[in-house]
Parts: C-alpha cells; sequence; structure tokens
C-alpha cells in the first residue's frame, strides 16, 4: 500500500500547494468555509469561554487568581472526566442518565474495599473501574440485543444505583476516604514543579511531533497537509497557554494552613495529569482509529454502516462501557475532591451538569457529531459559571441563581445545537 | 462478439409465504454495458436487485457469475463476488468527509493501525478522477455539505474504488434535476465504459432509452423480454411495462394474461 501511495507521489504534484503565504492562504479559505458550512468545531465554546472568563474576571477581582484558578480545575476535573465518557455515548445519538449514580456507585465500592476491606488503593480502583465497565456492558447489551431505549434503561439504573450505594454507604451517610490516601491526592496534592515543566514540555513536543509527521507524511503523499507555518502558530498557543498555567500554578497558595495541608501548595494538582492522559487517549482513539472512524459512522448513519460491513451492536456496546468506565474514574476524582464518598454520590445535578458541558463544548444530542476536547471546553465553562456565580451572588438564594444560570447555558448551547443541525441539513 | 456475461439469472423465482413476487425470471448483463432493469411498480424490480445482492435467497434458478453458478446467501456472498448496489438512499453518512464515505468498513491502515488518511485520500481521487468527476472539488468535504448529485457520483466511485464488477444503481435519477440527472447519466456511461456490468433500475423511460444498452422489462415478476436498446421504439418498451407484450415481443398473450 505504502509503494503504491510513493508512486502516485509523483503524478499528484499538482495538489501539492505551493510553499509560504498561499498555502496558508487556502488553509484559511479552507477554514473559513467550514465555518460558514456549519462545521464550528471548538469554536462557540471557546469563545463562551473567553468570553464568561472575562465577565467575572473583570466583577470579581481574585478571579484568575492561582488560588482559584486551582478550585476551578479540581471542581472541573470530574465534570470534564464524565462528560468525556458521555461523548462517546451521545456521538451514537444515546443517551445514559445513569452516568452520575454509576460513577457514584463505582467510588463507593472503591472506598468500602480500602476502608473496610482493607484493600490496596489502586486495587480498589480498579474494581470500582471494573464494575463500571460490567455496568456499561450490561447497559449496551440491553440497548443493542433487546432493544430497550438507552433513556429508560439508564433512567432505571439512575435510580437503582443510587439505592445501591446509599446501601453500600450504610447509616452513617458517607464514608471519609483515610487522610494521606493517593486517591485524595488526586485532587489534594500537587506536581513538583520541576515535573509540571517537564510534563508540559513533553507535551508539547508530543503535539508538534505529530503535527509536523501529519504534514510530512500527507506531503510526500502529494496532498496538501497542513501549511507549516499553522502548525507553528497552533503549537506556540498550545505552549504558552500550557506555559501560562503552570506558571500561574507554581504560585504558592496556601495563606492559610488548614487542616489537611501546612506545606506550602504550590504546583498544578495531579489530576490535571489524569485529564490530559485521558483528553490526548480519547482524542486519538476517536480521530485516528478505525474504530473511531467506525464510531461515527454508526451515529451518522447506522443503516449505511451495517451496509459497509461495521457490526453496530458491538459498537454500541462499546461506547456504554468506555461511558460507564469514564463514570467511574470520575466517580473516584469526585471523592477525591470531597476526600469521602457521600451516600448521594453521583446523585443530583452530576449527570446534567456532564451532559451540559459535552453539549456546551459542541457534542450534538442528536448524535453523529462530538469530539473529546468538547467535553474539556464544555467541563471548563460549567465549572467557570458555577464558580464565578458562588463567588458572584453571596446570601441564601445563590444556589438557586446558579442553577438557573447554568440550565440556561445548556439551553442555549442545545439550541444552537438543533440551528446548526438544521442549517447543515 | 459473443462474451459470458458478467451476470446472468436463469430461471429464479422468489415467493414470499402465498405470494410469487419472482416467477423464472431470466437475466443478462455484460461488462461494459449499461443494462436497464424496467417495470410497474410490484412487478418485482426490487426484489430482483434483493435477490442479486444477497439479501433474499432465491427459491428456484441459478445465479451465474462469469458463466459459474454461485449461491448468494448473504450481502458478504454479493460482495465478495464483486457486487454493488447504490442504493435509493443512499447509505453514505453525513457527518462522515468524501474520503471517510468511500472507505467505510474497508478502511486502509498504518503499520500503527492508525487510519492511513493519505492513502485513501489518493485512492479516493483517483477513482473520482478516473470517472472525470468535477463536481467534486474536494475530498475531504463533509457528505452533509454535498449535492444530490455529488452524493450519487461518491456512491458511483465508490463502485470503482472497489473494482466493483457488477454495480446495481436503483433509481440514481429520482431525486435529482434535469442538470443533475445529465452529470449521473454521464457517470453510469462511464462507469460502463470502465468495463463494469451496470445494471440501472428506473423508472425514467427518458433516461433508460439515454444510456442503456439493452433493456430487461419485469412484467408481474416474469421477464417479459430483454431486448436490445437499438432495436426497440420508447412505446414499445412501454407497452411491455403494462401489457407484458408488444407485438411479437413478449410474453405470449396466454401466459400475460394467466398473471393477470
Amino acid at each position: 500500500m505504502n509503494a503504491q501511495l510513493l508512486e502516485h507521489g509523483g503524478a499528484e504534484q499538482r495538489h501539492e500547494s505551493p510553499a509560504g503565504s498561499s498555502g496558508v492562504g487556502a488553509y484559511a479559505r479552507a477554514y473559513v468555509a467550514r465555518l460558514r458550512g456549519g462545521e464550528l468545531g471548538a469554536v462557540p465554546a471557546l469563545v463562551g469561554l473567553v468570553v464568561i472568563t472575562a465577565f467575572f474576571a473583570i466583577v470579581h477581582q481574585g478571579f484568575l487568581s492561582a488560588y482559584n484558578l486551582e478550585a476551578l480545575v479540581i471542581q472541573a476535573a470530574p465534570i470534564i472526566v464524565m462528560a468525556m465518557g458521555l461523548v462517546f455515548v451521545l456521538l451514537l445519538g444515546e443517551i445514559d442518565l445513569s452516568a452520575g449514580t454509576t460513577g457514584g456507585l463505582c467510588s463507593a465500592i472503591t472506598a468500602i474495599l480500602i476502608l473496610r476491606h482493607g484493600v490496596a488503593w489502586w486495587i480498589a480502583a480498579v474494581a470500582g473501574l471494573a464494575v463500571g465497565m460490567l455496568v456499561g456492558f450490561g447497559t449496551g447489551w440491553l440497548r443493542a440485543r433487546i432493544g430497550i431505549p438507552s433513556f429508560v434503561i439508564t433512567l432505571a439504573t439512575f435510580l437503582a444505583f443510587q439505592g445501591v450505594t446509599l446501601i453500600i454507604v450504610g447509616g452513617q451517610g458517607s464514608v471519609t476516604l483515610p487522610a494521606g490516601s493517593p486517591l485524595i491526592g488526586l485532587e489534594n496534592s500537587f506536581l513538583p514543579l520541576w515535573l509540571g515543566w517537564t510534563l508540559l514540555a513533553v507535551f508539547v513536543i508530543g503535539y508538534a511531533a505529530l503535527k509536523l509527521a501529519d504534514a510530512r507524511t500527507a506531503r510526500r503523499a502529494g496532498l496538501p497537509g497542513t501549511p507549516y507555518a499553522v502548525i507553528a502558530v497552533k503549537v506556540a498557543v498550545v505552549a504558552a497557554l500550557g506555559a501560562a498555567f503552570t506558571f500561574e500554578m507554581g504560585v504558592n497558595r496556601n495563606v492559610t494552613t488548614n487542616a489537611f495541608f501546612t506545606n506550602k501548595a504550590q504546583g498544578m494538582p495531579w489530576v490535571v495529569v489524569l485529564l490530559v492522559v485521558l483528553f490526548a487517549v480519547w482524542h486519538l482513539v476517536l480521530s485516528r482509529t478505525r474504530y473511531g472512524r467506525h464510531v461515527y459512522a454508526v451515529g451518522g448513519n447506522e443503516e449505511a454502516s451495517r451496509r459497509a460491513g461495521v457490526v453496530v451492536s458491538r459498537i454500541r456496546i462499546s461506547v456504554f462501557v468506555i461511558c460507564s468506565g469514564m463514570a467511574a474514574v470520575s466517580g473516584v476524582v469526585a471523592a477525591s475532591l470531597l476526600q469521602s464518598v457521600q451516600s448521594n454520590a453521583g446523585a443530583g445535578n452530576t449527570l446534567l451538569l456532564a451532559v451540559g458541558a459535552a453539549v456546551i463544548g459542541g457534542t450534538s444530542l442528536f448524535g453523529g457529531r462530538g469530539r473529546v476536547i468538547d467535553a474539556v471546553l464544555g467541563g471548563l465553562v460549567v465549572a467557570v459559571i458555577i464558580n464565578g456565580m458562588s463567588d458572584l451572588i453571596q446570601g441564601a438564594n445563590s444556589a438557586g441563581y446558579e442553577w438557573v444560570v447554568t440550565g440556561a447555558v445548556l439551553l442555549l448551547a442545545a439550541g444552537f445545537d438543533a440551528v446548526v443541525r438544521r442549517a447543515r441539513r | 462478439m459473443t462474451t459470458v456475461p458478467t451476470l446472468e439469472l436463469r430461471g429464479v423465482d422468489k415467493a414470499f409465504g402465498p405470494v410469487q413476487a419472482l416467477s423464472s425470471v431470466n437475466l443478462v448483463a455484460k461488462a461494459g454495458e449499461v443494462t436497464a432493469l424496467v417495470g410497474d411498480n410490484g412487478a418485482g424490480k426490487s426484489t430482483l436487485v434483493k435477490c442479486i445482492g444477497g439479501i433474499h435467497r432465491i427459491d428456484a434458478g441459478e445465479l451465474l457469475f462469469d458463466g459459474t453458478a454461485h449461491s448468494v446467501g448473504e450481502p458478504r456472498d454479493a460482495a465478495r463476488l464483486g457486487v454493488e448496489i447504490v442504493h435509493q438512499d443512499l447509505a453514505l453518512c453525513d457527518n462522515l468527509d468524501v474520503v471517510g464515505n468511500m472507505f467505510l468498513g474497508r478502511e486502509h491502515l498504518t503499520r500503527l493501525h492508525t487510519l492511513d488518511e493519505n492513502s485513501m485520500e489518493t485512492l479516493a481521487r483517483q477513482a473520482l478522477d478516473s470517472l472525470s468527476v468535477t463536481t467534486i472539488r474536494s475530498a475531504r468535504q463533509l457528505v452533509a455539505s454535498l449535492s444530490g448529485g455529488q452524493r450519487q457520483t461518491v456512491a458511483i466511485a465508490k463502485a470503482v474504488l472497489w473494482q466493483s464488477k457488477i454495480v446495481i444503481l436503483d433509481e440514481p435519477t429520482a431525486a435529482l434535476g434535469v442538470a443533475q440527472t445529465a452529470q449521473v447519466l454521464d457517470l453510469v456511461r462511464r462507469l460502463a465504459e470502465q468495463g463494469v456490468a451496470v445494471i440501472l433500475v428506473s423508472h425514467n423511460m427518458n433516461d433508460v432509452l439515454r444510456v442503456a444498452d439493452s433493456i430487461a422489462v419485469l412484467f408481474l415478476g416474469r421477464t417479459a423480454a430483454q431486448v436490445r436498446r437499438a432495436e426497440v421504439t420508447q412505446t414499445q418498451v412501454v407497452e411491455l411495462i403494462t401489457t407484458g407484450r408488444s407485438g411479437a415481443l413478449g410474453l405470449s398473450p396466454t401466459q400475460a394474461g394467466a398473471t393477470l
């Protein structure tokens, strides 16, 4: 296949864009054409994120302080992780209403294994993850083989798992994770500064290498790859944002000592590493593997995929496994944030915030459109709103306003989704 | 020149319970020719296409591919024998680009088991170029942004890409305007010129008379006649479709009457 590819390279020279500005021009024109065609990608979420961040930064002095930035990130983490899993389910036009309570159940199992059975933390975490994946397999099987709508299955499990968590956690209402457990450290302890900078460098170099390799192989095949200037800009932006974040997270935030940490609080939380790894893995799976292509295909046109030889039921089951597995991870991250598992873990607005994050990020509820980055951007938007509103509105009704604004943003995003979808038809 | 037909149906029967959908249907499709399959609603065109495509199993008769009888029990058998059916509803994924659709289910992978987008794009472009397609500018366009004619083009180019020997087009122009219909018919001709046996299922007499080399007429589940395009007039074809016979052509009066 590669030999064939090289052979045709010569004949297709005409496709090769001349180096320099005209290549960039063509790239820019193609990008604008895509935007006009309704492929907005990450643009609305990015604009939204910048606008609301700017708004809160103006009305609230300390909003962009290192202290608040850390709070934002660790608040957003469980939402983002769950939303990443939901993107897969939403891509197929399905829904998993039970992701929140599944996460709660898995974190309860993890906590109970550690506390009452003396299991090592990582074995307990893997057990929680395994339970999550099993739950997802069950949901997917019921959907794909029995044909029950996912809305109904997951509504049932949403209720049932809430009960199971309540039973497992028992009468005292919550299980506190042992102090000093690495699971608590995930959200509450920080990378050494040198490690933060090293990982940033690894990430940026990896990103640049991937983009350059793409462009080079495309040119070798006689296709117009992304212009080097565009790659340089993208890499520079990623590096600059990463460096700004890493720098800000390097500031010592420990102005008052608290009960848990008396040492300096500087460096980024460990959960950031988890987020970046999960993002990179799922992004590559969706955009560069046959499996990912088939997920999009089934979401776009199930019948066409079946005729093309895609085993639709297998794809359908797999997305529920991924979603519930990610829900389990999210549950453990949430437990780390709270340093405990409540008997109502994962209930309430957990799932809605995660679905909201995915949709705000640009994932369609109708299936076929969505990316992992949507979960990250949408999760940040949701966290910024919650965090900013709680600072902005004090008093007895603050929680109420927070809910109203989050709901309004979700409705706006879903409406935007529907309008874009209609425009594309 | 007499060559072995790429596809030949001999005495094909198919019944759904008490309903005899096809009875001893004969059909010949030769490489490099467009064979039109016409008939009124309910004449059995769709059933016949599904039998060739392996969606229905035939009750009796033979399917000969290049002169050899094969049993076609499922769509995969048909695909292996080089049959590609371009359905009326097209079966394309709106959210994938042209390349993604053409390679769906048969993606090329690199050594690292990631998608080999470059090789797929190059081959897709070649398939489009071989059909002299000028209407699709970028193989990286999303199918959602394509017109009906362009979508039809992608579906046909897919058949070229996979070197199908028999391409069945189910009502390819039904939803198209005048200009796009002309483009698609041109494409159908060029597809046949590449040595493919094209079977064109159509209601549109103008289309059929314009591109077909051979016309097979189904009448109430029977083959009324298969005639050369050059040897018949539109009136004769219409008579064959509506009554099963036209002068000396078609079913005998008793046969035509008996089935009624």
